[in-house]
């Protein structure tokens, strides 16, 4: 009986575990409910330069939301910058056009121009210097 | 008196820097040379296709970034 249920009782141990370390990387990965729905709504936009940005006056909740994204975008440009051997701004500039690209129909846009546009199902106008 | 000058006047006993101080010289007695701006703005292209290269030599990176942190993209 000892035999049996200690091999059981550790395999309850380590099972939470490995659920939390398989579902930490994949909440890690899902928009904050804020931001999703600001972004679907058009509230806020993907600007040339890499960083979210306001569309309308946003409300108190979701600035602070969208700056903390930003201010998590500018360390990881800084990191990845530095692996790269490029500039901040370049490798914000390339990821803002990837992001402009990734936009679906209805979201919201910076042209190459500096005005906000929506998003159709015909490709959006970017950079002439995009890859 | 310039630099061209005074060198001039130091190394005139020889004949070759005669020759080469008279040369160095024209250029200040011949007068001036006008420059007309242009009508339309200079644009640099130089820099553009700099920029253009390092995007595209950055944009494999940067896809894979945007996949692996789909919390803030």
């Amino acid at each position: 009986m000892v035999h049996t249920t200690r091999p059981l009782r550790s395999a309850l141990r380590v099972v939470p575990a490995l659920l939390l370390a398989v579902s930490w990387p994949a909440s890690a990965q899902t928009r904050d409910p804020v931001y999703a729905a600001a972004r679907a709504q058009g509230q806020v936009g993907e600007q040339v330069n890499g960083y979210l940005g306001f569309v309308t006056p946003p409300s108190p909740e979701l600035r602070k939301v969208v700056e903390d994204i930003n201010i998590k975008r500018r360390a990881l440009y800084a990191q990845k910058a530095q692996d790269t051997d490029a500039t901040i701004e370049e490798y914000a500039l390339t990821t803002g056009c990837m992001l402009i690209t990734h936009t679906v129909p209805g979201e919201k846009y910076q042209s190459p121009a500096g005005t906000w546009e929506t998003r159709a199902a015909t490709p959006p106008q970017r950079d002439p210097r995009c890859p | 008196m310039n630099a061209a000058q005074s060198l001039c006047y130091v190394r005139s006993d020889r004949r070759g820097w005669r020759l080469a101080c008279a040369i160095a010289l024209i250029p200040g007695l011949g007068g001036c040379i006008t420059v007309k701006a242009p009508n339309t703005p200079i644009v640099i292209e130089l820099n553009v296709t700099i920029k253009q290269e390092v995007l595209y030599r950055l944009s494999g990176d940067a896809a894979q970034t945007i996949d692996k942190n789909g919390d803030i993209f």
